[in-house]
């Protein structure tokens, strides 16, 4: 195990070591920081009341009441301490990351996190100075232990709050996601797929999937993809749209697509995509009609109409 | 073997209930025709609904196994293809249009029944 060669109290470490020579974890190699984390602990109640009443000054969380920003502040300031004490940092990314939970909701901004984080690291080290000041030499190696501890503290905050935004904007696409293919079942064994908006590869697979899941769900036989609401397709989304079919027809269901726009229709065909698989129909009132008679519903006209026939 | 076959009328039916080799394959179409053949079977269907995977391999088996079985005079249905196998098998590029496909063996039996226009229910 490696030793600083200015180490404090020789004779009182090498007694250490000769009792317990086995391998040591890092933080009780480091006897500074626990002769900080013991100090810092021992001014807890006065340093987290200076941090909030900071907090407070510099305008930071104007979402939360002082009472809220106290509370926080106490179990940030016990979890710094820990993560001081212990250079794990896991415990506290959990609790960063629950923390971030509960604010982000409430609309507090990365840069008021990283702030009193910062505040934080800062108001202890005002305080190290204050202690320490006489003792230049010894103020050093205090720091050198606290800053990269501290810093390190600063970054896992930050970069946890950041990940939890993230993770929070990613459901949030995900939902937004879903919500725009709504796979609906009109009859029984009847589907219909309204498709709105700009259709790419992605959202083109995405799409298909939910389709098939409904159709073996519902025991779908037939489906009608409505398609009014796609402006433009470009081939490699055409293609998509005849593989949905084509799974759809494997899956056992009849598929019917209805709103082909003039813009889209004429793409299809300069496009020269196989076509043939594809059962089409003017608009949606049309391919419901078609559905209803492909799945064997009749109403009042369609029973008219038979009796006419037979 | 991994293939159940199943006589029920004029039709077979045939449920593979795990993945087979290139071998299987090959032995499962040799055995269906020859017994579509044997009983004067009218209507096929093969039961995939215990396979995760397709490959080109087998796809083409069973577009063969259509193809053969209609020249024999009977039509063949495939069932319980899972979403993410259809969604494989259009990425083979293989021409399935001769497969037709059911969502289970209760609508197979129905779509075969069209097929074969009703002919065997009245034939008992």
């Amino acid at each position: 195990m490696d030793r600083e060669p200015d180490q404090p109290d020789p004779d009182e470490e090498q007694e250490r070591e000769a009792h317990d020579d086995q391998e040591q974890t890092s933080h009780d190699a480091d006897p500074l920081l626990q002769e900080l984390v013991a100090y810092l602990r021992e001014k807890r109640t006065e340093l987290r009341e200076l941090w909030a009443r900071r907090i407070s000054a510099a305008d930071l969380l104007g979402v939360m009441s002082d009472e809220e920003i106290f509370s926080e502040a106490t179990e940030v300031f016990d979890n710094y301490v820990d993560a001081l004490e212990s250079g794990s940092i896991e415990n506290l990314e959990t609790y960063a990351r629950e923390l971030s939970e509960r604010i982000i909701p409430r609309g507090v901004e990365t840069h008021e996190v990283l702030g009193i984080v910062l505040l934080l690291r800062d108001v202890l080290a005002r305080e190290l100075f204050a202690k320490y000041q006489r003792d230049s030499e010894h103020l050093n190696r205090i720091l050198d232990a606290y800053e990269p501890a501290a810093n390190r503290i600063a970054v896992t905050v930050g970069v946890s709050f950041v990940e939890e935004r993230e993770r929070v904007i990613n459901e949030q696409q995900e939902a937004i996601r879903e919500l725009s293919t709504p796979v609906l079942q009109i009859r029984e064994r009847l589907l219909i797929l309204p498709i709105i908006g700009v259709l790419d590869s992605q959202r083109a697979r995405q799409l298909t999937q939910q389709l098939l899941g409904a159709i073996r769900d519902n025991r779908a036989a037939v489906v009608v993809i409505d398609i009014t609401g796609v402006a433009t397709i470009d081939r490699t989304v055409a293609n998509h749209l005849v593989q949905a079919v084509e799974a759809s027809r494997l899956m056992g269901a009849s598929t019917i697509v209805t709103g082909l726009s003039p813009e889209v229709t004429q793409t299809l065909v300069d496009l020269d995509v196989d076509l043939s698989m594809m059962h089409t129909v003017g608009d949606l009132q049309g391919g419901l009609e078609e559905a209803e008679r492909l799945a064997g519903y009749r109403g009042a006209g369609a029973t008219d109409a038979r009796r006419v026939e037979t | 073997m991994s293939v159940a076959i199943l006589r029920e009328g004029d039709y077979l039916i045939a449920a593979i209930l795990s993945d087979l080799t290139d071998k299987e394959v090959v032995e499962l179409r040799g055995e269906l025709i020859a017994m579509v053949g044997r009983y004067r079977s009218r209507g096929l269907v093969i039961d995939v609904s215990a396979l995760d995977v397709i490959d080109s391999f087998v796809a083409r088996a069973l577009r063969s196994i259509v193809l053969t079985v209609r020249l024999r005079g009977a039509h063949t249905v495939i069932a319980g293809i899972q979403p993410d196998v259809a969604i494989a098998l259009v990425q083979f590029r293989l021409n399935l249009g001769p497969l037709r496909a059911a969502l289970d063996l209760d609508a197979a039996r129905a779509l075969l029944d069209q097929l074969t226009g009703g002919e065997a229910e009245d034939g008992r």
